[in-house]
């Protein structure tokens, strides 16, 4: 956090006044009277909103709230869904669950790795692919699961999980082309 | 809305319902909706069009009807008159099993023609369905979860309203430990005691920090922080009936004199938080919320509170330091929350599935519910059954019962031809449980006598080709990432104990190594601050127990 400026300068645009995102993150904080008790919600609102949580706006929720920014800071760290980094524009998330681990959650974890060269947490290079690993989905039943940008998909091999993320790449990369054609 | 109001909401809607010949279920819980059920509700409401059917059939989304391993479910029913809309009643019908969207014409072709699609269909004569006995349940998979009013035409808040309108708190109190219902969150705390503290607990006994422009005293939170990986029970039932845990949630409020409530939720269960939201508007507008409930002057309203992916969250002043806004780290007790807890305040916390017992004890007297289950353990038990098992998914059954039949009656047995091995139930903080131990009851003394601990109800059973020492490493390797840090003999302890587990599954240890494992696993059990660290030897502790020699043959020289 030592290296952030703290306020942006006259030249640049300022974000808040800009970003129209940041008025929702203002509206969850202001529903709450910027007490600090807000922070949580705040920072759900904030994640949603931008993907990922940055500097900026860590520091503009601890102004806000009145907190330190090391309260801040020790919150979004502290919880395993806040994410500091940008995503990839596709985020394959693996069940690690006690069930799905039983059925075979490290070969889908070791398929996608072996593909695009990723370990959980990871974003391919060109930011196309963020692979994470979650806690448990509670769709125990149809383990192991997986979700491909949000969509929860069971029962499933190593090799219809990489078809599957495949096919999302492929799909949005076309659509692109034919967007710019 | 007084009993008046609510008996003629109730009317009307049976009414409406009856004026329906067919009634379809289709299950939209999370499991279903991954193999898009939702698509199927869609696609049978065009196809009904083409039959005409769109006056006389109605298709209504539910949740989880528990054989979730047969997904997507789709029931078919006939008409259920206004005056027999009991529970019993409509659970006749057919069911379909692993429907998919191609299927849909067909089954819309089976409601006119009264000819069940066979190749779908779904016996329930197995004792999957008989052996069960539903009442944290029985809504679930017949009520439309984003519906009020089908929750009320089945009988939903009248229970709030008996007790909030015609018995006073002490009365709501006494009937809930005379029923002798235990939290189900795990450690099974008796919910009768934990309520009467808290109804006695003095606000001013402890320096409060309340924020401002808040006027309440006393509190009651919803935990529905299920983190056990392998446990699915309360997002069933927050998903498939949030009104029921609502009304338990108030009934609570009620009866320890809290005006203000919060669920706790996951972030991983979306569907469960939209559907409690939803469930929480309709209530505020059928005034069942708010002040004056019921024309009298209790108050209460609720608000969610999102998890953010913490399992030690689940540990109430953990969960409490969340809801404050800050990290969530346990503090030692006592002062127990019951004295205080949010900000300072008395404060009530309840599992999801203890807080959906309470309607019907108040609705059905606590002697009905004090009738099923053993001695010590009243009542059911809600089980996310999943692993190496034929039938898995959401069980309902009364304690007491064994744990064979639970796998092998209920479950089907292990699948592919292989065999029992273990059952491991409490998730991280509980143990395997051995096959010599098959016929013993479950129940919480039970179970923690054999090593393990009731928990919050995931029981996951393994096969002959299960690695018991790499199930023992991946709890620990869990424990290890979730431990908050606070306290040395979880933090570190956990720590080493994962450096050992994996050394073992190196083959680079020693017996000496296996010594030091155990004595870890009492100091660690001993010294933590919260139940993460003191169960989180379970796994270790239980596995070596039942499954030394799988550790010996492990270790380094052993041929």
């Amino acid at each position: 956090m030592a290296t952030i400026p703290v306020s942006t300068s006259a030249s640049v645009p300022d974000p808040l006044a800009t970003d129209k995102r940041y008025k929702l993150l203002e509206a969850a904080m202001r529903k709450h009277g910027y007490q600090a008790h807000a922070l949580i919600e705040a920072l759900h609102t904030a994640q949603e909103a931008f993907g990922f949580l940055d500097d900026f706006t860590l520091r503009h929720v601890a102004r806000a709230l009145r907190l330190p920014p090391s309260k801040v800071y020790g919150v979004t760290t502290f919880y395993n869904h806040f994410t500091l980094k940008p995503q990839g524009a596709h985020t394959c998330v693996v069940c690690t669950g006690t069930a799905c681990y039983i059925k075979g959650a490290q070969r889908l974890l070791a398929a996608v790795e072996r593909e695009w060269h990723i370990k959980p947490g990871g974003t391919t290079a060109d930011n196309t692919l963020s692979l994470l690993q979650a806690r448990c989905f509670g769709s125990c039943a149809a383990a192991p699961v997986y979700s491909m940008d949000g969509a929860i998909r069971g029962s499933a091999a190593a090799e219809t999980l990489v078809d599957d993320v495949r096919h999302s790449l492929n799909s949005v990369a076309q659509a692109e082309k034919a967007v710019d054609a | 809305m007084n009993r008046e109001e609510l008996t003629h909401a109730a009317e009307t809607e049976q009414q409406a319902q009856a004026r329906y010949e067919h009634h379809v279920h289709v299950c939209t819980g999370t499991a279903c909706a991954a193999l898009q059920s939702e698509q199927i509700v869609t696609d049978l409401k065009k196809e009904l069009v083409k039959h005409g059917l769109q006056r006389s059939c109605h298709v209504k989304s539910v949740g989880c009807p528990g054989l979730c391993a047969l997904g997507p479910l789709v029931k078919v029913s006939g008409a259920v008159a206004a005056n027999e809309a009991s529970p019993a009643a409509s659970d006749q019908g057919t069911q379909y099993q692993r429907v998919t969207p191609q299927d849909v014409p067909d089954i819309a072709a089976s409601v006119a023609s009264g000819a069940p699609v066979e190749r779908l269909r779904l016996p329930t004569d197995t004792p999957f369905f008989t052996r069960q006995h539903k009442i944290v349940l029985q809504n679930c998979g017949e009520v439309d979860p984003e519906k009020i009013e089908d929750y009320i035409a089945r009988g939903g808040y009248s229970a709030m309203l008996k007790a909030v309108g015609e018995m006073t708190p002490q009365m709501v109190i006494d009937e809930i430990t005379r029923s002798g219902l235990r939290g189900r969150g795990g450690a099974g705390f008796p919910t009768g005691l934990k309520w009467a503290t808290v109804a006695k607990a003095d606000p001013g006994r402890y320096p409060l920090r309340v924020p401002q422009g808040m006027s309440a005293r006393k509190f009651v939170i919803c935990n529905g922080d299920e983190g056990d990986p392998g446990a699915f029970m309360d997002r069933s039932v927050m998903e498939g009936d949030p009104h029921r845990v609502l009304e338990g949630l108030i009934i609570a409020a009620y009866a320890v004199g809290a005006s203000q409530g919060y669920f706790y939720v996951r972030a991983e269960y979306p569907l469960a938080v939209k559907r409690l939201r939803t469930a929480i508007r309709h209530a505020q507008r059928a005034g069942l919320l708010g002040n004056g409930i019921a024309g009298t002057n209790f108050n209460f309203d609720v608000e969610i509170r999102l998890g953010a992916g913490a399992f030690v969250c689940g540990e109430e002043t953990a969960l409490i330091a969340s809801i404050e806004g800050g990290r969530g780290v346990p503090r030692p007790r006592p002062p127990y929350p019951a004295e205080s807890g949010l900000w300072g305040c008395p404060t009530l916390i309840n599992n999801v599935e203890t807080l959906a017992n309470i309607a019907p004890i108040v609705a059905n007297g606590a002697a009905w519910f004090s009738g099923i289950g053993t001695e010590k353990s009243r009542g059911t038990k809600v089980f996310a059954l999943t692993g190496q098992v034929q039938n898995s998914g959401l069980i309902e059954v009364p304690m007491g019962i064994s744990l064979r039949e639970v796998v092998f009656d209920i479950g089907g047995g292990v699948p592919d031809g292989r065999s029992f091995k273990a059952v491991q139930t409490g998730g991280p903080s509980g143990g395997c449980i051995a096959a010599e131990h098959l016929d013993m009851p479950v129940d919480y003394e039970s179970l923690a006598k054999v090593g393990s601990i009731m928990g919050s109800g995931g029981m996951i059973v393994m096969d002959d080709s299960t690695d018991m020492v790499e199930i023992a490493r991946f709890f620990m390797e869990f424990c290890m990432d979730e431990s908050c840090g606070k306290c040395v003999p979880c933090r570190a302890g956990t720590a080493q104990m994962h450096g050992l587990l994996t050394k073992i599954q190196r083959g680079a240890a020693t017996s000496r190594d296996l010594d030091l494992l155990s004595g870890l696993c009492d100091m660690v059990k001993q010294c933590s601050l919260c139940g993460l660290g003191q169960s989180a030897p379970n796994p270790v502790v239980s596995t070596m127990r039942y499954f030394r020699p799988e550790y010996d043959r492990k270790i380094k020289g052993a041929s």
